[in-house]
Parts: C-alpha cells; structure tokens; sequence
C-alpha cells in the first residue's frame, strides 16, 4: 500500500494540468466541431491555430492587454477560416487540400512572422481563484484555481450545446452538414450557414491557439501549436460530433497524458523519448478507440462535400 | 449566386487553361511575399529577385535546385500514386525519416562490408524501413478504419522523435564534442557527386571547363538516377500493366472496383508500401550524399513539399518532376533570401503554402465560367 501513495499523490497535480493543457484543446476541437456538422471538413486547425497564437500574443505583447490578444486571435483565426471559406464555398476547391494547404501556410506564416519575437515574455492570463469555490478540498485546487479562460471553457459545452440542439440556428447547421438540399428547400441558403460554421468555428479554434500563447507558454516559441491542432481533428471523430463527448474525450487524452508526465517524475522507467511522442501515440490510440466502437459513427452525410455553384 | 453574373460548369477545359492559371497563381504569390517580406521591414521586391534569381538564375542555382528536386521527387511520386487510388497519405516525412533511420542502421552496423554489398544493402534496407513504416499507416486504415491523414500525420511526428532519440542517444558520435551527429559513414556508403573534378582533370578537361561544370553540377549526386529508374518504372507501371490500370480505376471509385473483384485493400498496402519505400530512398539519398552521417538536419520538410507537389502536377509522372525542380529552385531561393536579408527558413513554407492556396482557388477558373444574366 505505501508504495502506491505516492502515484496517488502526483494525481492531484496531473488533473490540475490536465484541466488547463486541455483547455486549448477544447476550444479547438469545439471549433472544429461546429465546422464539420454544418458539413465543412477543415485540417487547417493546426495552422489557424498557429496564426492565432501568434495574433494573440502580439496583440497582448504590444498593448499589454491580454484579453485584446485573445480577440486577436479569435478573430485572425476565423480570417483563416474564412480563406477556407473562400477557397471551398466560392472557389469550388477540395476540401482535404484547402485544409492540408491552410496548415502548411499557417504554420509557416506564424513561424515567419513570430521569429523576432521568439523566447520574448508576456504578462498573459495568470491563475485566479475563485472564491468559496476553491478551497473546496480537492476539487478547488483542480477546477477553481485555474485561469479565466478555462472557466471559460466550463461554460463553452454548455452554450454550443444548446446553440446547436435547441436553436433554429443550430438545426440549419445540422441539416446543412446533413442535407444542404433539404435546407435550401426550407428556405434557408446553406452557402450563408456554412460561411456562419466556418466563422464561429474558425473564432473557437483561434481562442484554442490564443490560450496556448496568452496562458499555457505566455512567451512566443517555434511551432507553438506542436501538433495540438491534428489531435483536436482527432477528437471530433472520438467525439462522434457531439459536444458532450468532446469534453470527455478531450479531458481523457489530457489526463492520460498529464499523468504519465508526473508519474515519469517519479521515476517510474518510462523514457523521455517516449514520453515526447505520447501526444502523437495518445491521438492514434484516440483514432483506434473511435474506430473500434461501431461502424456508424455520427459523421454529417455532407461532410466534405461541396455545394454546387450552378443553383 | 452572385448578382447579375452566373456560375457555368465548362464541358471542356480551356486549352492551356491550367498554364495560364499556374502563371497568374506562381506570380500572385511572389507578390504575396514581397508583401510579407516588406511586412518585417525587408524590401520585398529585392527579396523577390533575390528568390527567383537564387533559385534559378545563377550557375550554382542549377546543381542545389537539382540536389533539392531528388527527395521532392522520389516522395512526390510515391505520394502521387496514393492520391490515384484516394489515399490521402501525408506521411511521406515520417517515411523519409524512418527510411534514413533503416540505412544508416545498415552501414553503422555493417560498415565492414565491401562495397558493393554496403551501398545496395544501405539503399535496400531503408526502403523496407520505410516502407513498412508507411504500411502502418494503410493497415490501420484497411483494418480499423482509421483515417489515414492523421495517422500518416501522427507517424509523421513519431519518425521525428526516433530520429531525435536514437541521434541524442544510441546514434550519437562519441568523437563529435557532444553534437546530436552520428559517425560517418564508410567511403563506400557515400553516394558520390556527379561531377568528379579531379577525375576530369586527369583526364585532360582544361581547367577553365573543370570549373564551370563544377559551380553547374554542384552538389547534385547519382540519386538522380533513382529518380529516373523510378520516373520510368511509375510511368511504365500505371500505363502498362494490369495492376496500374486497377489502382487508376479502384481510385476513381472504390465500390465499383471491390464489385470487380478489385482486391482494394491489398493495392491500398501496395501503393503505400511503394510511396514509403521511394520516401525512405530519398531520405537516405540525401543523407549519404550530402551530409555523409545522420544529422537531425535532414528533417526539412521535403515529405510535405512533396504533398504540395503531387497535387499541383495533378499526380503526373513528368508534371511531378517539373514542378518538383521548380518548387526545388524556390527552396534554393528562399536560402538565398535567407542569407541576404535575415528571414527564417519557415519563409519557405509560408511560400509553398500560398502557391498551394492561389492554385487551388485559381483552377475554379478552369472549371467554370462566369456568364451575364438575361444575356
């Protein structure tokens, strides 16, 4: 029994990181996730993210105001989005390689532009209790004694939950992902919801990449986003396109990792190198899981599809 | 849609259609990066020039735009021939990367063995490591339905952690004051350079002709000729035989072809097999032939160049090469760039990224036309 105390012991920790190292992930998967039920299959994620990353911190390295870099890296994250947009919803171009293309440029550009500012600090979003709440035992320090942002994402689920299942909006955007036809017979241009998914999403994913700047790092490195971006693509299939099961997916893959990382600080024999791929092994076991349960995985009919410009 | 015009599909392209597209697309991105350049305080039409001239305007610009277009090529078009069967494999990096990791295994291993043994077992080996690695990817799919673009991603990121952790580690030269390099290979593991001056020189070349073959060749070496048995062997497979013709039709539709009797998923383990044994050629190539040991210097994104290049050749053999030596010269240039003005190496990216995007958009004018309303 003795010696279990002390894995017990850095499980505290480890779900206290897994909170705010999934917090951007959240956000990005959400994001990705309002995108693909209106139908639009977007891989940029990775590369909005980079942009968005280094609007917000720019924004917060230039004002001093970090809750200005997060509106800028919502809002250059959705111009991505809506480059994406442009490319498929106007220009007719696949989806999978508008996608591929917005990553390879978005990362690209974000490293470009970011480079005089590399190892530079900014003040950012630092921890704030909440009172009464946080000096519950155990759960205060996991859950309250987090920063803005991930309270934040508390509330996210709840809202697009309720944007999608219960709004006149949110039922034109699930047809629309399944049947833009039905839709337009409605009455309803499944075009203009689309160009509303990608934007909405598009802003959700930048908060994603502005946390990773304004609170997890709250300094600009190279390749910030690491790789984040494809795990939240990951995570919509995990999550059968359903809110609900995003959040568990994403606290799932957060937590796993978050206590491998503490428990190898014990010196329990993992090795480093294994534990620098574990985000990369975590998302393909994610995929395994996802593909494993059932054949009907909840995928919008439309996903990916294009809708035709001649009517 | 838009008011007053309407979108027609073309029934036939428009001839030289997708030439004109290419140019106009090539010649908004140079002035997207002029923009970019001018952004960060460079003058960016000086960057420009310096790019196109870098990348295809000197003597030397012809021998690096070469060494460059080898791994493009050899990824591209095994990277070309899974897109034909609908295979979004984007894991020619990690392919390349685990590809170097097999050879160098070999000649670290086997560095005694005579050469005509250590040069082919090198090349062989990394095929296999590559190639399996890349059959990771398609079982994956074919078994559990995993999609492959993120699993080919993912290996992508893996291959790079190997890399860096047998490179730190078992790899790691004791002689190199603690750099991240292996030893060096054996003499008879390097793949020499195609223009050998001392050999003309014997021979009786004049000193003057000796020179400028040497700026013109540059660091090009015999990989070149991989690429060209492999160009071939490609052209000659799709076109040719029976199994070609069955990877063409399965990719246009994948049901239509199971009806057939098509064994889809063994071409699919197939064309992967084969586009992560031409990547871990090209990863090993360039290892031998330029760097003489394994440094974590050849990880330079190649395999996602290689994506950007099968796409814009629409998957055609002799298309892949000429846009793999074009996209090969703007690296060139973007080096030069580089050197002259302070920018990072990830201008190269954003490059590719934005031809990529203004191609992408422009071929909408390939396939439909605008008309007036009420006309």
């Amino acid at each position: 029994m003795e010696d279990f105390l002390p894995y017990l012991a850095v499980l505290l920790p480890a779900m206290t990181a897994a909170i705010s190292t999934g917090a951007p992930i959240l956000y990005a998967t959400l994001g990705e996730l309002v995108m693909e039920r209106g139908g639009v299959l977007n891989l940029g994620v990775e590369g909005m993210m980079m942009v968005g990353a280094l609007a917000a911190f720019l924004g917060c390295y230039h004002t001093g105001s970090p809750w200005f870099g997060l509106l800028c890296g919502g809002f250059s994250a959705m111009l991505m989005s809506m480059l994406h947009g442009a490319i498929c919803l106007i220009f007719q171009g696949s989806q999978v390689v508008s996608g591929l293309a917005l990553t390879i440029f978005g990362t690209g550009l974000a490293n470009y532009l970011g480079t005089p500012y590399i190892q530079m600090k900014i003040q950012g979003f630092t921890a704030l209790d909440v009172p009464l709440l946080s000096s519950i035992p155990v759960l205060g320090p996991i859950f309250f004694q987090q920063d803005v942002l991930v309270y934040l994402s508390y509330i996210l689920p709840f809202l697009l939950w309720w944007l999608l299942m219960r709004t006149r909006f949110g039922l034109a955007l699930r047809a629309t992902g399944e049947n833009p036809a039905a839709v337009r017979a409605a009455g309803i241009s499944p075009g203009a919801v689309r160009w509303a998914a990608l934007m909405l999403g598009g802003f959700l994913v930048g908060l994603g990449g502005a946390y990773l700047a304004l609170a997890s790092m709250r300094m600009w490195v190279d390749n910030l986003v690491s790789g984040r971006g494809w795990i939240a693509v990951a995570l919509v299939i995990f999550a059968f396109w359903r809110p609900g099961r995003a959040v568990f997916g994403v606290y799932l893959f957060s937590g796993i990792t978050a206590y491998l990382f503490r428990a190898q600080a014990l010196g329990v024999g993992i090795p480093t190198a294994f534990l620098s791929m574990l985000p990369y092994l975590m998302t393909l076991a994610v995929l395994l899981a996802s593909s494993l349960r059932g054949k009907d995985s909840g995928a919008p009919a439309d996903l990916a599809n294009n809708l035709r410009p001649e009517d | 849609m838009m008011s007053g015009w309407r979108i027609v599909s073309r029934t036939e392209p428009r001839e030289w259609g997708s030439v004109v597209i290419f140019a106009a697309a090539f010649a908004l991105s140079l002035l997207i990066c002029g923009l970019l350049l001018q952004v960060q305080g460079k003058d960016g039409a000086l960057g420009v020039g310096l790019l196109l001239s870098g990348g295809f305007g000197h003597l030397y610009s012809y021998g690096e735009t070469l060494l460059k277009a080898i791994p493009i090529f050899l990824c591209s078009l095994g990277v070309a021939l899974c897109f034909r069967l609908q295979i979004w494999n984007i894991g020619a990096e990690g392919q390349y990367v685990i590809g170097t990791l097999g050879g160098t295994w070999f000649v670290l291993t086997f560095a005694s063995l005579p050469g005509w043994l250590l040069l082919p077992g090198m090349l062989i080996s990394a095929m296999l490591a590559g190639g399996f690695w890349a059959c990771v990817s398609a079982v994956l799919r074919q078994r559990f339905g995993m999609n492959e673009i993120i699993s080919t991603l993912m290996l992508n990121y893996i291959g790079i952690e190997i890399l860096k952790y047998l490179i730190y580690g078992p790899w790691r030269d004791p002689a190199a004051m603690n750099f991240p390099v292996s030893p060096y290979f054996s003499d008879s593991a390097v793949i020499a350079q195609i223009w050998n001056s001392s050999f003309w020189l014997d021979f009786g070349l004049s000193e003057n002709i000796v020179d400028v073959m040497a700026q013109l060749c540059g660091r090009a070496h015999w990989g070149i000729l991989s690429c060209l048995i492999a160009g071939c062997l490609c052209s000659f497979f799709l076109q040719k035989t029976r199994l070609g013709y069955e990877i063409t039709a399965a990719g246009s539709n994948a049901k239509a072809a199971r009806f057939a009797g098509i064994p889809y998923s063994r071409l699919v383990i197939l064309v992967m097999f084969i586009c992560g044994a031409l990547a871990g050629l090209a990863g090993i190539q360039e290892c031998s032939a330029t760097l003489e040991r394994l440094e974590p210097h050849i990880v330079v994104g190649y395999g996602y160049t290689a994506v950007v290049v099968a796409w814009l050749a629409k998957l055609r053999t002799v298309r892949i090469a000429f846009f793999a030596i074009i996209l090969a010269g703007l690296r060139v240039g973007v080096e030069n760039v580089q050197l002259e003005l302070q920018v990072s190496n990830s201008f190269a990216n954003t490059l590719e990224g934005i031809i990529l995007i203004t191609v992408l958009a422009g071929q909408f004018f390939n396939d439909y036309s605008l008309k007036r309303k009420f006309s």
